[in-house]
């Protein structure tokens, strides 16, 4: 079995990312499961594929800190997330996240709120490879500590 | 002192390398190691207010003095998910 929080270049699959957060107990009522594809257009553009990297051990350390904030805010509810890196195929899952909890509601926002704070904190990158170039994605500037932007990520969250 | 600089997507693409080795005064901050970076690669400087930095797979701020043997990384704006 998978750990929670793990970044590799295997294929990621919504079992095993769902099934890495237990049972529960029996406590939990809910498992909401996120898997982030690869899509073929972008801004205009036809994407042929995409190389992803990771600063792996900060980058781990950042699912960590999603998770624990998660537990603060949602308490109850656990997120397992996968990130893939390498180069992935269009249609191919570069994220998978579950999340388990009492209750629905929160397991959905608990869910929505882990791959937004991926976006804005976690020190991955994808470059793109589309017809006629590639370029590097280049999204939020990482800071954990940014409040504003963590509560933006909660505000979607519970939208 | 010495340091080890790590450098990610398009930072490592401009400075063509992941890793570099520098030596430092002490007391330098990180943001002594960067600006010294963007003097030998100045294509780096337009990340000058969009780059996060950590020290030792931690985050850290740019004013965070670094010690001997520290593993210093620059992270361009990121894109996971």
């Amino acid at each position: 079995m998978r750990p929670l929080l793990h970044i590799g270049t295997d294929a990621l699959a919504l079992d095993s990312v769902a099934t890495s957060l237990g049972d529960g107990a029996g406590a939990d009522g809910a498992v909401v499961t996120f898997l982030g594809l690869v899509r073929n257009h972008n801004l205009g553009r036809r994407v042929r594929y995409l190389d992803y990297e990771a600063y792996e051990p900060l980058a781990l350390k950042a699912f960590e800190r999603i998770a624990a904030e998660i537990a603060e805010r949602w308490p109850g509810a656990r997120i397992a997330l996968h990130h893939r890196v390498g180069r992935l195929q269009i249609g191919e899952a570069s994220i998978a996240i579950a999340a388990r909890s009492p209750h629905r509601g929160d397991a959905y926002a608990a869910c929505r709120y882990a791959i937004e704070r991926v976006k804005q904190i976690a020190p991955i990158w994808k470059r793109e490879f589309f017809d006629g170039g590639d370029v590097w994605i280049e999204g939020a500037t990482a800071n954990p500590d940014d409040e504003r932007a963590r509560r933006e990520a909660e505000r979607l969250a519970c939208a | 002192m010495r340091v080890t600089v790590r450098l990610f997507a398009r930072l490592r693409d401009i400075a063509g390398t992941s890793e570099l080795a520098r030596e430092l005064a002490p007391g330098a901050t990180i943001g002594d190691v960067w600006r010294q970076l963007a003097g030998e690669f100045p294509e780096l400087s337009q990340y000058e207010r969009s780059i996060s930095s950590a020290v030792n797979a931690d985050y850290a701020r740019m004013d965070q003095v670094v010690g001997d043997g520290d593993e210093i990384a620059f992270l361009p704006p990121v894109s996971g998910g």
